[in-house]
């Protein structure tokens, strides 16, 4: 299924509709005649999109998307790729499926997912991996893979999963995060780790932590390698001085439990 | 049949069904992965005495293994589903956890699984913690020299153990010879030779006269029993006979391995090659030296 953007919408466009979940079964006029909010008022999808059956599973969306919210919203199947940039809350509370921007990506990619994969070849906003405000919980299982650089508050509330910066990410990264990994492979912004309760933040560069923080030892994390090499198949280039170097190992924050922690690339 | 010189006894080796898993050791050096590969293997030839039977299947480079280092492939037999997990737990715990450097993955991607990583985890005292990478669940237990890193579950299977056969040579000489012959023949995939270097002296025949022991020497092929014994298998001329036991993940395995060590340890001086059954009573596997030798 391909949608193609012929109306740019003035105000940001919900779309929860665009998903395999919502397009099985259906025909396309019945999926052409789904509802979308523009705004506050209720449109259906061929108000913005021109809908072509290529017969395939998958659903391509295309067109300047910066303003349309929601792609992928509880997905559990399938595969949605979009070529160009995408609004914010793309996957949200998605428990399977895999989605792929070729672009950039607004706020909220992945909030609250719990299962499936998200890539972004360009950039994301804020709070990738997030809650909602007010939420405790961010991501809780999946992976949401970044090739670009991120904005704060990557995995605030995170979980479970894994949540990959191949740039740098902006400040409290891994804020308030309970478990799971973070992975930046440019920059950490200020304060990562702030409250945090368990898991692992990892950065190839130096960073300046919290206070809360004790460093532990440096030494050569046996799963690190293995996740390093977890993302080289997917694509990311990692020097070979990351794969068998030595990391900082810093644990925090001692305002909460004391069990996460920080590895941060020594030599 | 004949092979070169040797004849090959129309029977048939009785195999049993087993459970198999295989376990993957990694190390900084391919020493240490080595190092805690033999300690994971050793006392581990019969599950009569050994509880498991276990061996090295392989070594792999950095290429093939899952953290980029040099590792070791084992393959652990036992006679349930239950034991083998206890074994694993036992195994990977002592041997593996024990050895500087070494980390320890799941090597078969099957659909029954026990929980390996996920008990040896309470050695770290509530400092341990885990990682979800896809579907694969892995603990990291501190240790003295940074951290043992394991896969939480190893898959096991159905499989084939006891396949064998018994090489009948004229001397000790050209017998040890053949032997070696057939057991570097026998490095493949999939199949381990559980006893000392692949050959074992010490064949046994079910039972004993002694009501504790459940197995006893196979007097049949013992040249030095030869006058004594109620009933002898061997041919005049043989001095020495040597067995080499196989256990595989799949009986097709068990069977390629079979053939190509009595292809290779066919030579002169071999009188015979036969194959240890018990009348075809116990095992479920009935493998025939001609069937297999045929193709």
């Amino acid at each position: 299924m391909k949608l193609l953007l012929h109306t740019l919408p003035s105000v940001p466009l919900e779309t929860e509709v665009i998903c395999p979940d919502k397009f099985i079964g259906n025909s396309l006029d019945a999926i052409g005649a789904m509802t979308v909010m523009h705004g506050n008022q209720a449109c259906i999808l061929t108000d913005f999109f021109t809908l072509t059956d290529d017969g395939l599973d998958t659903i391509k969306v295309e067109g300047d998307l910066s303003k349309v919210k929601l792609i992928g919203s509880e997905m559990t199947q399938g595969k949605i790729i979009i070529n160009g940039s995408v609004g914010a809350h793309l996957g949200a509370l998605m428990t399977g499926g895999e989605i792929l921007v070729t672009g950039n990506a607004e706020d909220w990619v992945g909030r609250e997912m719990s299962g499936g994969r998200i890539v972004i070849k360009g950039n994301a906003g804020h709070l990738v991996g997030s809650g909602v405000r007010g939420s405790d919980t961010g991501i809780q299982g999946g992976e949401i893979i970044i090739h670009g650089n991120a904005k704060n508050e990557v995995g605030n509330g995170m979980r479970r999963g894994l949540i990959v910066i191949g740039g740098n990410s902006g400040d409290f990264t891994g804020v308030n995060m309970k478990a799971g990994t973070i992975m930046v492979l440019g920059q950490l912004g200020q304060r990562p780790g702030a409250s945090m309760v368990r898991g692992t933040i990892f950065s190839t560069q130096a960073a300046q932590l919290l206070p809360t923080f004790t460093y532990n030892t440096t030494y050569k994390p046996t799963f690190l390698k293995r996740y390093l090499i977890y993302l080289k198949k997917l694509g990311f280039t990692i020097d070979d001085a990351y794969l068998n170097g030595k990391y900082q190992s810093w644990s925090g924050d001692s305002l909460e439990m004391n069990k996460g922690e920080i590895l941060l690339f020594s030599e | 049949m004949l092979i070169k010189s040797t004849e090959i006894i129309d029977t048939f080796a009785e195999a049993f069904g087993m459970w198999g898993s295989r376990v993957i050791v990694t190390g900084e050096t391919p020493k240490w992965a080595m190092a805690a590969a033999r300690s994971m293997t050793g006392f581990a030839t019969s599950v009569i005495g050994c509880k498991c039977e276990a061996g090295i299947e392989g070594l792999l480079t950095e290429d093939e293994t899952l953290d980029g280092r040099p590792g070791v492939s084992i393959l652990l037999f036992a006679g349930s589903a239950k034991g083998l997990a206890n074994r694993l737990v036992e195994r990977v715990g002592q041997c593996v956890m024990t050895c500087p450097t070494t980390a320890c993955f799941n090597g078969l991607d099957v659909e029954e699984t026990v929980n390996v990583g996920g008990k040896l985890r309470y050695f770290g005292d509530g400092y341990q913690s885990s990682k979800l990478l896809g579907d694969q669940r892995l603990w990291r237990i501190p240790v003295m020299e940074g951290e043992f890193f394991v896969d939480e579950s190893f898959g096991i299977q159905k499989a084939v153990g006891g396949g064998n056969f018994l090489v009948l040579g004229e001397d000790l000489k050209i017998t040890l010879v053949a032997v070696e012959a057939a057991v570097e023949a026998m490095q493949m995939q999939g199949v381990i030779l559980p006893f000392p270097d692949g050959v074992v002296r010490s064949g046994s025949k079910p039972g004993s006269k002694y009501k504790a022991l459940p197995a006893s020497t196979n007097d049949a092929y013992c040249p030095s029993l030869r006058g004594r014994a109620l009933h002898t298998e061997l041919p005049e001329e043989v001095t020495c006979v040597l067995e080499i036991v196989i256990d595989g993940l799949d009986e097709s395995v068990v069977k390629e391995a079979m053939r190509v060590g009595i292809m290779a340890a066919a030579r002169e001086g071999i009188r015979q090659i036969t194959a240890g059954n018990y009348g075809g009573n116990l095992g479920q596997y009935h493998l025939q030296l001609h069937e297999l030798l045929r193709g």
